[in-house]
């Protein structure tokens, strides 16, 4: 640390600009993640959030792969599932585009529609109860004892729960009679299983097609296609911030190989030296990222009032740190160079 | 009186078109701890190669070679490295400072790579600064000092890791000759005072007064200086 703290003081504006650049990949890549992680509440906390472990999909047709949407596992299953080896419980629960009518406003929803009593359904529900997504309450000012009509009908509402969007609506825990007025959906069972659950066994015996629930994603309409693209950009800026730390590492080394010379022929070990030039690397990812990083959650907090943004330590701390582990590994090939400066060309500055 | 350099039989050869240059040839010499010994010698007739071998930074092609009486030929690089870190002063032919630290911290540099720092670091490099004549300018970078003070910090640098051999290429070319005398000087008292073997490598004959032995290398031969 020695000498690396006393090159970047010297060479500040060199530093500077490089940390500039550090700064501005990370605040790149904090956003993207914020919003990532945004995108994705909006898509799936609904899911995600299911109280069962499994979920039962009809099985899909060949060439295609299980859908929220379109899947149709009947409420009959049920009790066929029910009685499978290692199935504890067994709850039917129907997913439908639809609307809801509050004080005047209406609103684009999905409903959850689950059998009052059953596992899968929020604790206040009942034939005449809903429960619904905090951000829809949020929206419509919504509050328990509201009253909201859905295809006609008029229920209460008993309950706000969190963590209830789904595929970038909000969700509404209704019961089976809510579904009268719309074009139906896709059906589903959501199951808790024990140790003895056989997925082929299962699979063949209700002719369904089982996933956990948190690879249940990949069924939820266009989730994966849009967190594979965001997460390939963040990827992709990960990479590119390795190769600038490098280039700039591998440049900065070339420019002190006389000083390189000189310490190595004073006794340094190539050890020594890139340690050293690491601490300086990571003083570099550390203040440069951090201040991108600082930023990002500055700018994320007002983004989040009008699109969905998450700012938490997964998306700030998280990439940050991996910002800063890919810069080290970027610095690091490029500093494998200091091995190769041979301590004699400091006795030849004269050749 | 103890042996601080031994090099014996070393021949040392550059490939040169489609032969090889012979650059030392069977060179031997002694050098006793608080002898100060001058090696002249025609332009290209092998005398940095000689400082190259006995520094640690070349290896010969055959001969023997000690160091303050231990025998280190054919060390592997970094072994090397850690016999001049402890045993070995290096002056080079042009100061070689490092840009970005200050007279006071080239010196605390040496002191940091064999893992010292502290009060008693900064004492001894005040010391040494004072030794060399260089108080006012503890605090300057190698751009803000001049040729000679960049010599002379080199020269008290070579000195912080109290070594057994101090070698030195040409400390007065950069100077003017009442300069160039005092380095001279200097090093001699430095040679006598810590009981250092010296080699000195210099094209001014004038300053071999301050010197115990005078040796002349010719066409990578060496051999007593006749005046
Ligand atoms: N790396 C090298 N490759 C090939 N030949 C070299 C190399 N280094 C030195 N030589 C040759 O070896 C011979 C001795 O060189 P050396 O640098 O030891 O001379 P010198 O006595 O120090 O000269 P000067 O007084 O000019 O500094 C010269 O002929 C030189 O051209
Ligand atoms: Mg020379």
């Amino acid at each position: 640390m020695f000498l690396a703290v006393r090159d970047l003081r010297f060479a500040k504006g060199r530093f500077a600009l490089m940390g500039a650049v550090v700064g501005l990949i990370s605040l790149l890549v904090v956003l993207l993640t914020g919003l990532t992680a945004g995108l994705s509440r909006q898509s799936i906390s609904a899911i995600t959030s299911l109280p069962g472990d499994r979920v039962a999909f009809s099985t899909p047709a060949a060439g295609e792969s299980a859908s929220y949407a379109s899947s149709r596992l009947s409420p009959s299953a049920r009790d066929t599932a029910a009685r499978q080896p290692g199935v504890t419980d067994a709850a039917s629960l129907t997913l439908a585009p639809g609307r809801v009518e509050a004080g005047g406003r209406q609103a684009a929803v999905t409903l959850f529609a689950a059998e009052p009593g059953s596992f899968v359904a929020p604790a206040g529900l009942s034939a005449d109860r809903v429960a619904v997504g905090e951000d829809l309450a949020r929206d419509q000012r919504l509050a328990t004892g509201d009253t909201v009509r859905i295809g006609g009908r008029s229920y209460a509402v008993a309950e706000v729960v969190p963590d209830a969007s789904y595929n970038h609506t909000p969700v509404v825990w209704a019961p089976p009679s809510a579904l009268a007025g719309t074009a139906g959906g896709g059906s589903v069972l959501v199951l808790r299983t024990g140790s003895g659950f056989d997925r082929d066994g299962f699979e063949w015996a209700v002719g369904a097609r089982v996933m956990t629930v948190g690879d249940s994603v990949s069924a939820v309409g266009s989730y994966t296609a849009e967190n594979g693209s965001l997460t390939l950009m963040r990827v992709l800026l990960m990479a590119v911030s390795a190769l600038v730390v490098g280039a700039f590492f591998t440049v900065w080394t070339i420019q002190r190989t006389p000083d390189l010379a000189v310490l190595k022929a004073i006794g340094a070990r190539t050890g020594y030296l890139v340690r050293d030039a690491l601490s300086q690397a990571l003083v570099l990812l550390v203040v440069g990222g951090g201040l991108g990083t600082m930023l990002a959650a500055a700018l994320g907090r007002l983004a989040a009032r009008s699109v969905p943004f998450v700012v938490d330590a997964s998306t700030t701390l998280v990439p940050l740190l991996m910002l800063v582990a890919v810069g080290l590994v970027g610095a690091a090939g490029a500093l494998r160079r200091i091995a190769t400066v041979d301590p004699i060309t400091a006795l030849g500055a004269a050749r | 009186m103890s042996t601080a350099l031994s090099l014996s039989d070393v021949t040392v050869t550059y490939p040169d078109g489609d032969r090889r240059l012979t650059a030392l040839d069977a060179v031997s010499l002694d050098v006793a701890a608080g002898e100060m010994v001058a090696v002249v010698g025609p332009s290209g007739s092998g005398k940095s190669t000689l400082l190259a071998v006995a520094g640690l930074l070349l290896t010969p092609d055959s001969g023997r070679l000690e160091i303050a009486g231990q025998d280190v030929t054919g060390l592997g690089r970094g072994r090397a490295a850690d016999v001049r870190r402890t045993s070995l002063g290096l002056v080079f032919q042009q100061s070689n400072l490092i840009a970005s630290l200050t007279a006071r911290e080239q010196l605390e540099m040496v002191a940091r790579l064999a893992g010292r720092h502290g009060a008693p670091v900064r004492a001894r490099a005040d010391e040494l600064l004072d030794a060399v004549g260089l108080t006012e300018a503890a605090d300057r970078r190698p751009h803000q000092l001049s040729g000679g003070q960049r010599q002379r910090v080199g020269i008290a640098r070579a000195l912080m890791n109290d070594p057994a051999l101090l070698l030195i290429d040409e400390p007065t070319s950069a100077l003017d000759h009442e300069r160039g005398a005092a380095v001279v000087d200097l090093l001699a008292r430095v040679t006598r005072e810590r009981a250092v073997g010296t080699v000195m490598v210099t094209h001014d004959r004038t300053t071999l007064d301050a010197t115990h032995r005078a040796m002349e290398m010719v066409d990578g031969r060496l051999a007593a200086l006749v005046p």
